[in-house]
């Protein structure tokens, strides 16, 4: 309705005359589009947040076809190259850790193992925590979020203390704690599959009460809204309300949420196997690499760089495709 | 007022006996499914079965998990008397009970380290604060600026680095290449400059990853109250720009700030594990972390609980600060 009012402008300067285009476009199209295809289109516009969603895809592609990738390569991420290996010092022989046309990030320290390879299965590692966790921390955030708004009352008195209890607990302690009492054998599996499996439960069950609160908040306020108010007074029942009214509504937010949630497990993640409790050798961890590169810093710099980058380039990747996310879903946000 | 901060406190109490009780469990009862003996683990596997008894008994060990929770509290406020067939130890108060490690009482290792961690974290809070809400505020601002892209990029940049990693790279690079400092840690009763110079770079890895998260959240929200209704008003009523901003945005601005502020400082205050392993700082974390390595429950109930208070005490100082701004908290 607005398009032909802007027409006149058209002609004005390039800058406005797109600008006079995409509003009369994005008016035309106004009705019958969904959340998700605006959100999508504005997504598309946002090419820092799609570079980091490549990226992401990459990640994933990258650790899903780790084995492949590595026997194209011809490297074995637990094969020992001593032979490359300084006797004296520990350091790798050739220069800038050892890089060459076989170990294309180089090899360690002491043992000779290479890098390239290793952080290809890091990458497994860190990605399936980083989601896993994340997907733990929707679930219960979004069942007891959604419980504690939609039937108030002390049900909701009950898990709004349980957050606040854990939002104010020393966290990163006590996942270290309990990830590290862990034992080594539990429901059928073993070493590196206990520690994966705890530190996803772990680092999920810290997480829940960040999506839980918003989801509480949102429900709260949605469950007053005319619209409900209207199912309701059409003998709607409750379990018709939550699933068809309320919880198709709250998608938006628990994406947002998931999206941003997952950075900050994979920094969970290798900081915990930095600090020697995540998974144990010889599995490997971009976060235990760093760990053995502290003994380096100084003689072997490349063995830190490396591992460093993964994690920086996995999270930023993740970070700008979650802040592109949040802006997309964003009603306030201009389209 | 005085109604408000009773019933902070009394929160906070409730909070601090629930945490003890949780890491109790998670040292005795998780242990215990596994199958292993804590008394066993403190004597030695190859220990005669009545030395493990004695052991037992003397710490209690084999107490229900409720009776053993009330002799620790005792213990910090009258003082513990282990005994157990005929060794009596004396612990007085505030007893924290032995390393099972070192047998070295827990409380003065909790008092040596406390400082360490202490100056990290008020140190790093105070350029973490200055640089992070200004670069935030002046974002905000000069919305898409290119000083506001360049800010956001670094800071983005800042909250995607590991803590560890950026600690090495400063290492690498001031300590080991430039030579400008020399990484060791000096106590400061040594030498003010020593301790300085040790703590410089920590300070500065520390406050660059929390003044890039505390950059995003001052810019968003000083965005949002920028489009209130109030600063149109105030700015309608032919304030200076100063005003506005200095004035009625910036109090807004600094409630969700000095939130995360409490919790921030509270659990770096009880132990900054990351940053005190990469820089090799004798801190509470180090503390911890080496307890929980060598399942040391002592140490890290210590730790633990100081690290509580210390979360605890900055929530109290926050919820307190908050009622002073905003008179609208009191109420709820």
């Amino acid at each position: 309705m607005t398009a032909p009012l802007h027409e006149p402008t058209a002609e004005a300067a390039p800058s406005a005359a797109e600008e006079a285009a995409l509003i009369s476009a994005d008016a035309k199209a106004v009705q019958g589009r969904s959340l998700g295809r605006i959100a999508w289109e504005r997504l598309k516009r946002d090419k820092l947040a799609l570079t980091g969603g490549i990226v992401v895809l990459l990640l994933i592609a990258v650790a899903l076809l780790a084995p492949v990738i590595t026997n194209l390569v011809g490297q074995d991420p637990d094969a020992y190259h001593e032979d490359l290996i300084d006797p004296l010092f520990g350091t790798p022989t050739g220069s800038l850790g050892g890089i060459s046309g076989d170990h294309l990030l180089g090899v360690e320290p002491v043992n000779g193992r290479d890098i390239f390879a290793r952080i290809l299965y890091g990458a497994r590692i860190s990605l399936l925590v980083g989601f896993l966790s994340a997907i733990v921390a929707v679930i219960l955030g979004t069942i007891l979020g959604v419980l504690a708004g939609f039937f108030g009352g002390w049900v909701d008195s009950a898990i709004s203390r349980v957050m606040d209890g854990l939002l104010a607990f020393p966290q990163l302690l006590f996942i270290i704690a309990l990830v590290s009492v862990m034992p080594n054998e539990l429901l059928g599996l073993t070493g590196t599959g206990v520690r994966v499996f705890v530190m996803i439960l772990v680092i999920g069950f810290f997480g829940w009460p960040y999506i839980g609160r918003v989801v509480r908040g949102q429900t709260l306020s949605l469950r007053e809204r005319e619209y409900v108010e209207a199912a309701r007074s059409l003998g709607a029942g409750r379990l018709y309300i939550l699933f068809k009214e309320l919880l198709p509504n709250l998608v938006a937010p628990i994406i947002v949420y998931t999206t941003m949630m997952i950075p900050t497990n994979i920094l969970t993640e290798a900081a915990l196997s930095f600090l020697g409790v995540g998974v144990k050798p010889p599995t490997s961890s971009w976060g235990q690499m760093l760990s053995g590169a502290l003994d380096y810093y100084d003689s072997d710099p490349m063995y830190m760089v490396v591992p460093g980058v993964a994690i920086f380039i996995t999270v930023l990747a993740f970070n700008l495709f979650g802040d592109g996310v949040r802006d997309a879903l964003d009603p306030k946000g201009s389209r | 007022m005085l109604a408000y901060l009773i019933r902070r406190l009394f929160a906070a109490a409730v909070m601090l006996v629930v945490i003890v009780m949780v890491v109790f469990c998670i040292f005795f009862l998780v242990p215990k499914w596994a199958g292993v003996d804590i008394a066993t683990s403190f004597v030695g596997k190859q220990a005669d079965p009545a030395a493990v008894e004695a052991v037992r008994q003397k710490l209690g060990l084999g107490d229900p998990i409720y009776a053993q929770v009330w002799e620790f509290f005792k213990g910090i406020f009258v003082g513990r008397t282990y005994s157990g067939g005929g060794d009596v130890t004396q612990c007085s108060a505030p007893c924290f009970g032995y390393s099972f490690r070192s047998e070295q009482a827990v409380w003065p290792v909790l008092t040596d380290r406390f400082p360490v961690t202490l100056g990290l974290a008020l140190g790093a809070a105070v350029l973490w604060l200055i640089l992070g809400v200004a670069a935030g505020v002046l974002s905000a601002l000069k919305r898409g600026s290119f000083w506001d892209r360049g800010a956001m990029v670094v800071a983005l940049a800042g909250v995607s680095l590991p803590i560890y990693f950026t600690g090495m790279l400063s290492l690498a690079i001031f300590v080991f290449g430039l030579k400008l400092f020399d990484g060791q840690y000096v106590p400061l009763e040594e030498s003010f400059t020593g301790w300085f110079g040790g703590m410089i770079l920590p300070w500065i890895t520390l406050a660059f990853l929390y003044a890039a998260m505390y950059a995003r959240i001052t810019r968003a929200t000083m965005l949002e109250i920028l489009g209130e209704d109030y600063i149109r008003t105030a700015r309608a009523k032919g304030l200076k720009e100063q005003t506005v901003i200095g004035k009625h945005a910036m109090r807004s601005t600094m409630t969700p700030i000095l939130t995360m502020l409490g919790m921030d400082l509270g659990a770096l205050i009880g132990g900054a594990i990351l940053t005190e392993t990469t820089f090799s700082l004798p801190g509470l974390g180090q503390a911890v972390l080496n307890g929980i390595k060598t399942q040391d429950l002592p140490i890290i109930l210590g730790v633990t609980l100081i690290t509580s208070v210390a979360v605890l005490v900055a929530n109290l100082v926050v919820d307190v600060l908050y009622a002073v701004i905003d008179p609208r908290v009191r109420l709820s």
